[in-house]
């Protein structure tokens, strides 16, 4: 903030960084390779949608654009598998705070990361960069990892641009030595979060 | 300078704030003057002036706290008020201030440190009660809002501006007449006749100071109501939803108001503020509370949030 916006009491809204996202894939090779987690598959973004209908319009139109995509381009069949077709194999819910989730999935990463991207540029060009939370991409054990480690999940600052781990270990109690260590080895392919207060828990989140 | 920030404009908290507020300045007036009287270096004063205002914004969250009886929570005593913060902080981009709760029935929320790195927001447990979970959120977006303004430090320095006017332009009117009357007088001779004269000046020397004083005062406090309304603004902004900040506006001002009739016992606790609603009826012109008031009235409130309404409907 500047000087200015302090002395006149306002704040600028601020825009959503949407490019840091396509950095994950590597990231979800590193993560397999030296952390024996794979991703589920699963991906929700989380936004404050305005009042009224224009909520509902945006994510309409997200999904007719899911859905095109899914049919024009042949790699991708596997994904509109879950979900009501005609919202184009993503579902949409609410949480407990008020913030929307549109759950979407695909095997392959980079699959999912596009397909959060284009969500993501919708509601951007629609003017609501500002109210994007966050997306978060589930990642479990693969099948020859130990089996003590549950879900994890990796979630996107949409603000900063920035990547935090997230482990959930049952009831609002979370893995800080797992995440840690995903700091330690995913340093160098993703922008983790430097600052630790901004890896808020999300507990109840839809993504799986 | 401490600034309790209710949501909205609560009487009996406001009435205490400009008391306090009047108080604190006719303690610096004062506090000076005594330190002046005795004879003690200019510069010195000035001193000790400055320290005392920097100790209040150096301690202002600590001070508020202390005062509203805060505790800070953790996340896993209030997870809910600390995942509305978290999230609302995410989508602000800002580092998240400590979280406190203050055990009191009435609905009310303040934010209060000097930077948002040292900030504190805290709600009571009554708003936590009666508002639902969005209402909360944009009661909070409100208090963030004033992290991100940096209210304290801006009201801080407004007040000590306010002080140092009255201040100084009580040293100038000193120096000036003292100085005069050194230079004209000389010698001993004419001192029965201005021992009066001199005490119709210092009398007129009050009064002109304690009319800056006042001016400021009025001053600051309209400042903090433009600081309200901006902080509305940007909370609203945030939420995306004015309508919601609206609400628990209304809500919070209804449940207000119900007090006496709902607990006699409450009732009997709240007493001293009850006699301000009967001060602030009259509508026609400026009232003096409107003046006072740290915060805008609730009429105005609404209408900045139910204008912003229409305007964010239209851009989408």
């Amino acid at each position: 903030m500047g000087l200015f916006d302090t002395l006149l009491g306002r704040t600028k809204p601020v825009a959503a960084n949407l490019d840091a996202l396509f950095a994950l894939p590597s990231a979800a090779v590193t993560l397999q390779t030296a952390g024996g987690l794979v991703s589920t598959g699963h991906a929700g973004l989380s936004w404050k949608p305005p009042a009224g209908q224009t909520a509902e319009d945006l994510e309409h139109e997200i999904g007719q654009l899911l859905a095109v995509n899914d049919a024009g381009s042949p790699a991708t069949t596997t994904s509109g598998s879950s979900g009501d077709p005609a919202l184009g194999a993503f579902t949409h819910t609410t949480d407990a705070f008020g913030f929307h989730w549109l759950l979407l999935d695909d095997p392959d990463v980079a699959d999912l990361v596009t397909r959060v991207h284009m969500a993501n540029t919708t509601l951007t060009e629609a003017g609501w960069g500002p109210q994007l939370l966050c997306s978060m991409f589930g990642f479990g054990p693969s099948a020859d990892a130990a089996a003590d480690t549950k879900s994890f999940f990796l979630v996107y600052l949409y603000k900063r641009g920035t990547f935090y781990p997230f482990a959930p270990t049952g009831k609002e109690h979370r893995d800080n030595e797992l995440e840690l260590r995903v700091q330690a080895l995913l340093g160098k392919d993703l922008p983790v979060e430097p600052d630790l207060s901004r890896w808020f828990p999300l507990w109840d989140s839809p993504v799986r | 300078m401490t600034r309790a920030r209710n949501v909205p404009a609560d009487r009996g908290l406001s009435i205490r704030i400009f008391i306090t507020g009047l108080l604190l300045v006719i303690l610096y007036g004062g506090f000076i003057a005594v330190l002046w009287a005795i004879g003690l270096q200019f510069a010195f004063i000035i001193v000790i002036a400055a320290a005392l205002l920097f100790a209040q914004y150096w301690f202002s969250d600590k001070i508020a706290l202390w005062s509203m009886h805060g505790r800070l929570v953790t996340p896993e005593e209030a997870p809910e008020l600390h995942g509305i913060v978290d999230r609302l902080c995410a989508l602000a981009d800002m580092p998240k201030p400590r979280v406190a709760i203050a055990d009191t029935d009435m609905p009310n929320a303040f934010a209060t440190g000097r930077s948002p790195k040292a900030a504190v927001v805290c709600a009571t447990s009554g708003l936590l009660r009666r508002l639902d979970e969005a209402e909360v959120e944009a009661v909070l977006a409100h208090e963030l809002s004033h992290v991100a303004h940096r209210d304290v430090a801006v009201m801080t320095i407004a007040s000590t501006l306010g002080v140092a006017a009255g201040l100084t332009t009580r040293m100038m009117l000193y120096a000036g007449l003292f100085g005069g009357l050194g230079g004209r007088g000389g010698g001993r001779g004419g001192n029965n006749n201005s021992g009066g004269q001199i005490v119709l000046i210092e009398m007129a020397i009050m009064l002109v100071s304690i009319v800056v004083y006042a001016i400021s005062f009025l001053l600051t406090r309209a400042l903090s109501r433009y600081r309200e309304l901006a902080a509305d603004r940007s909370g609203a902004i945030l939420i995306g939803r004015p309508s919601v900040l609206a609400a628990a506006l209304v809500k919070v001002t209804g449940e207000m108001s119900r007090i006496p009739t709902r607990d006699l016992r409450k009732a009997e606790a709240f007493n001293a503020f009850f006699f301000t609603p009967a001060l602030t009826q009259g509508k026609g012109g400026i009232s003096i509370s409107a003046l006072f008031s740290t915060h805008p009235t609730l009429e105005r409130r609404l209408a900045q949030l139910a204008e912003l309404e229409a305007q964010l409907g239209h851009t989408a």
